[in-house]
């Protein structure tokens, strides 16, 4: 085998692969093989290394250099100055943005430095489609012990002592949920991942299986070994084709190994596992309505009890994981219930992945230990706010969680404490937002997407939240009143009681909690039909200033509907019943005369 | 391919199989092992520095010996090209000039492995803008 001195590290996941990084991946190959390097730097396409703010990412070892924003015409570049003479190609490296200062070594960049990586551990460090590397760093291992050296009970035993909590949003704890699946007796079990990943924003999920599938597919066949099941299957939308495609690649592998199959390992233990093609539904993340879609029903929740554990896939007892909490599973067997237990906290051990979003510097990918503020977070390793706007909120949890503002910013992030703050943790979704994003507006879009989304079999979510939808849409279009918004409240309480699932006995809460802590700007909204966003454009007032207003004429000669009116050098009006609000006009004045009211 | 049948052939297969990430590995922890930085400015390929490059990369491979070798620019020594920096952990890096394949061996031999100095050592003509 060839000798590497130097492994070229390229992200593949699906946010720097639409930046060509594929492109990236080929050009490297050709340089090297241009000037004979190719037998001493490999080149190697990874998962996501998370940065994807800055992607397509580069990463050189040993030496550890962090190239961003690399282009495929960088390339020879590299090569020739980093490869070749030892020089780094400085442009490429990432500047703090705080003290303007270039980062050699990727291991000082603020991102990295407060993370602690256990699901996303080979991420964006072995190459996904070679089930050697993932041997390498000790993968089936685990899998290998539980067969050869434990007990159903006892691999059972160790993710209960663990603690781990269900990572897709509820926190259920694991352990719990395998004993009840062990105790049924049934002749045919399954293991379903839940890979349906439906909050807007959220990527955690599609980027484990995209950087590292065979961890998955692992903890699956651990999985099947403690509760007694032989049939493992994996719910994946399927518009998430690079995923499909690397579970594909790591399922084939796997097999031609002999890791799955029968008598896995020299043992009688036999363990398989199937796709299923979800179509992107929100709904079919709820685990009743994902085993109806997966049998060929429609997606629908049933109510529980009885839960999936004791009649779940065709009736059969069934364990539903989602892909994070499987991605825990190896190192949990390898490393022991106790070490899981001293990360994190007490009632939420462990670490979350975060898929950061919105207006934050460093948009993209991270995994923190559970108990960090979201001060930190944000601001530490999300690098701030950004253009140096005012943090406003926080919006986790995604459509079922809410909004959590500057006071909330030292609060750990646990299970627990997100709920008492009126948010959850959700499936770990963050979407930050600034001075200029409506609460209102906000709280609407949430609604829209439920409305979208909801199943329609039970009224509460059917119905209710079609009215909160409109309630919204009433104030965000100046007509709601004080009654308006005690009705939202009211009918929001309503729906959470109510609602036959997870969807719907959450879906209120974006309302609530932008009702609780932006009281104001709700009230301005209603009394002083206002936005001070400038977001919801129903509510904008589009006024000449008349005293800067030189009469020039070159806002009317813009304006698309002709709603502006006035002599040439004479002060112009605009007429608001005309107006929609396009901005032409704002943009045009050269004197500062025209604003929003 | 063949079948993995046990846990001890998947243990095999790990150890067989572990150096396709171990230089990534070592990446992660450079701090704790032995650095090796070879000047690879245009005067010192010149010299032979890609050469000397190899030459650590195998031996001390060979010598089962943890490091990290890694090439940088030049580093100002052009009278003693090609010229290499070797960081032992917790200690202060030290540059060697006009290093061959021999001197190499010594590198390894004297100072890597029993911490004794060896010829050809150039003195530290610069402060770095971290100490300032």
């Amino acid at each position: 085998m060839a000798k590497y001195s130097m492994h070229l590290l390229v992200c593949g996941g699906t946010g720097c692969r639409s930046a060509h990084s594929a492109k990236i991946t080929e050009n490297f190959k050709n340089e090297l093989d241009a000037s004979n390097l190719s037998e001493t730097i490999q080149v190697i396409e990874t998962g996501c290394f998370g940065f994807c703010e800055k992607g397509p990412i580069v990463k050189i070892m040993p030496d550890n250099t962090f190239y961003t924003q690399v282009k495929p015409e960088d390339i020879k570049e590299i090569v020739a100055e980093h490869l070749i003479k030892g020089r780094k190609v400085t442009r490429l490296l990432y500047i703090d943005p705080e003290k303007k200062e270039k980062i050699e070594d990727s291991k000082h960049m603020g991102f990295y430095r407060k993370q602690l990586r256990i699901a996303l551990r080979n991420c964006g460090f072995i190459d996904p489609e070679n089930i050697d590397e993932y041997i390498a760093r000790e993968g089936y291992e685990a899998l290998g012990r539980c067969l050869a050296e434990m007990t159903p009970q006892d691999v059972i035993n160790i993710v209960k002592e663990s603690g781990l909590r269900g990572r897709g949003g509820g926190g259920f704890p694991t352990g719990l949920k395998w004993e009840f699946a062990s105790k049924y007796q049934a002749d045919q079990k399954y293991v379903v991942c839940n890979a349906d990943e439906g909050d807007p924003g959220a990527f955690m999920d599609r980027s484990i299986l995209e950087g590292d599938p065979h961890s998955v597919i692992e903890a699956m066949a651990i999985c099947g070994y403690a509760i007694g099941a032989t049939k493992g299957l994996v719910y994946i939308r399927a518009e998430y084709p690079l995923a499909i495609k690397r579970l594909q690649i790591a399922i084939k592998q796997a097999r031609e190994y002999g890791l799955l199959g029968k008598n896995i390992l020299g043992s009688n233990f036999e363990f398989d596992i199937e796709l299923r093609y979800g179509a992107g539904a929100f709904v079919c993340g709820e685990e009743t309505a994902l085993i109806h879609s997966m049998e060929g029903l429609r997606g629908e929740p049933t109510v529980k009890p009885p839960f999936p554990a004791e009649s779940g896939y065709w009736g059969k007892p069934t364990n539903v994981n989602n892909v994070e909490t499987f991605a825990n599973i190896p190192v949990i067997i390898l490393k022991g219930g106790k070490w899981f237990r001293s990360i994190g906290t007490e009632k939420s051990p462990g670490t979350k992945v975060f898929a950061l979003a919105g207006k934050i510097n460093n948009v993209g990918l991270i995994e923190v230990p559970m108990g960090i503020t979201l001060r930190e977070v944000i601001f530490e390793i999300g690098g701030g706010i950004k253009d140096g706007k005012k943090f406003k909120a926080v919006q986790t949890g995604g459509p079922s969680g809410g909004c959590l503002t500057e006071k909330h910013l030292d609060t750990p992030i646990e299970f627990d404490t997100l709920i008492a703050a009126g948010s959850m943790m959700g499936s770990g979704g963050m979407i930050v937002m600034d001075e200029d994003d409506c609460m209102v507006a906000v709280a609407k879009f949430y609604l829209e997407f439920t409305v979208e989304e909801s199943c329609g079999k039970c009224a509460p979510c059917r119905i209710g939240n079609k009215r909160l939808h409109e309630t919204l849409e009433k104030i965000c279009k100046g007509n709601g009143t004080r009654e308006d918004i005690e009705l939202l409240q009211n009918m929001s309480r309503v729906i959470k009681d109510t609602a036959l699932c997870g969807l719907g006995q959450t879906s209120p809460n974006p309302v609530l909690s932008t009702i609780d802590n932006f009281w104001d700007e709700y009230i301005e909204h209603v009394d002083q039909k206002k936005c001070r966003a400038g977001v919801c454009k129903d509510l904008m007032q589009y006024v000449i200033r008349a005293e800067n207003c030189v009469g020039c004429t070159a806002c009317a000669r813009v304006c698309p509907v002709g709603a502006i009116s006035g002599e040439r050098k004479s002060v112009h009006k605009i007429d608001p019943a005309i107006c929609i609000k396009c901005g032409a006009c704002i943009e045009k004045c050269k004197f500062d005369a025209i604003f929003i009211q | 391919m063949t079948k993995v049948k046990s846990l001890a052939d998947l243990r095999k297969m790990k150890e067989e199989l572990q150096n396709k990430v171990h230089l990534r590995e070592k990446g992660d922890n450079a701090e704790s092992l032995v650095q090796i930085r070879v000047g690879m400015g245009t005067s010192g390929i010149a010299s032979g520095a890609k050469e000397i490059f190899n030459f650590f990369v195998e031996e001390l491979e060979k010598r089962n010996i943890e490091a990290v070798v890694t090439q940088t620019g030049d580093m100002g020594y052009n009278f003693a090209e090609p010229t290499v920096e070797v960081t032992l952990p917790g200690k202060d890096p030290i540059v060697f000039g006009n290093v061959t394949t021999q001197k190499a061996d010594k590198i390894i031999e004297c100072y890597i492995k029993n911490g004794e100095l060896v010829e050809g050592i150039l003195p530290e003509n610069y402060d770095k803008i971290d100490n300032k």
